[in-house]
């Protein structure tokens, strides 16, 4: 079984991702990568 | 190998920030290859950035997630976790050595001319440290009036915002410039002290701080990839340890060549020169031998 954990791992990795797509977090992530972060440049 | 390490390093920097129109353009990138996580530290708001950073984006969906349980719309970061989960699943660290333009510029700055420091042990706990408490804990529980958090790690700690965003876009920029106070003057001397360290040690910020590296090295254990040490072969050379940039002594049993600091860049495997260590690949454990990869 431990033999497997990799593959377990990938899989259970990439429900997680799809789980994150399916929710429609991916607008999230463009919407908050397209503008700029002025925390992140040390202004805001 | 190596070669093939640094020309992979010079790829993954250009595709990442592909985006030279900015002078002209928006001042940012704004396609759809932002949706994309990189799996690197690489500032999402630099002006030629062409994806999204996992460590920002992760922190503000911890940032947004109370007022979102509030609506009903709630993002915990599935495809930020997913996109990192996966590669480290596969790959551990190896990100970290193969990929990341931040450790790209460690390595410059550490073969600087210049008299070398070991790194102090207990800093490799940093990086989870700084994973919890800033990237997790702090945006989530430290909120506004309206139940929206910060990006604590991105604010007060990243030296990648700085470097990449902070100063291109303040020169480019003249009210940003205007707009600078305590807080730039705060990182961008943040910055310089990391950069001066990173050219007395190897990789300070890959094993002290590097949140997105503490994620990656959890999965150095169960990884696709694993490296194996056979000390039957071993003629205690010592080439493993002089080369490693996370120092990792598993040729006298110190360290676990798999532990969450290595960061895969293979170097121990290329240069030992008894082939004591080997590469396994796959839940299939197939076994690499140096001959066949060099």
């Amino acid at each position: 079984m431990k033999r497997y954990l990799p593959l377990f791992t990938t899989i259970a990795f990439i429900a997680l991702l799809v789980l994150g797509i399916r929710s429609g977090e991916v607008p999230v992530v463009w919407h908050k990568a397209i503008t700029i972060c002025l925390s992140c440049i040390g202004i805001g | 190998m190596e070669r093939l390490r640094r020309k992979s390093q010079y790829i993954f920097l250009l595709l990442a920030n592909a985006y030279w129109l900015f002078p002209w353009r928006s001042p940012i990138y704004q396609g759809p290859f932002k949706k994309i996580c990189f799996p690197g530290l690489n500032c999402y708001s630099c002006p030629a950035a062409t994806m999204s950073c996992p460590l920002g984006a992760f922190q503000n969906f911890m940032a947004t997630l109370r007022p979102g349980v509030q609506t009903m719309q709630i993002h915990p970061g599935a495809y930020v976790l997913g996109s990192l989960g996966l590669i480290g699943s596969v790959a551990g660290r190896m990100p970290c050595g193969w990929i990341c333009p931040f450790g790209l510029l460690q390595k410059w700055l550490f073969a600087l001319p210049v008299p070398k420091l070991s790194f102090w042990r207990p800093l490799r706990r940093g990086p989870y440290a700084f994973l919890i408490i800033f990237v997790i804990l702090l945006p989530l529980l430290v909120v506004d009036s309206s139940g929206y958090g910060s990006v604590w790690f991105c604010k007060y700690v990243c030296p990648a915002g700085t470097l990449e965003a902070g100063l291109p876009l303040l020169c480019l920029d003249q009210g940003l410039r205007r707009a600078a106070g305590w807080l730039f003057a705060y990182k961008f001397i943040l910055l310089i002290l990391l950069l001066i360290w990173c050219t007395f040690t190897s990789r300070p910020f890959c094993r002290a701080i590097c949140p997105i590296g503490a994620i990656y090295g959890l999965f150095n254990k169960v990884s696709w990839l694993q490296l194996h040490f056979h000390p039957d072969r071993c003629v205690q050379c010592r080439a493993c340890l002089s080369i490693c940039p996370s120092d990792i002594s598993f040729y006298n049993g110190l360290d676990d060549m798999n532990s969450a600091t290595c960061i895969r860049c293979l170097r121990c495997f290329s240069v030992c020169p008894s082939n004591a260590v080997s590469l396994e690949f796959g839940p299939v454990r197939q076994h690499v031998s140096k001959a066949v990869n060099t």
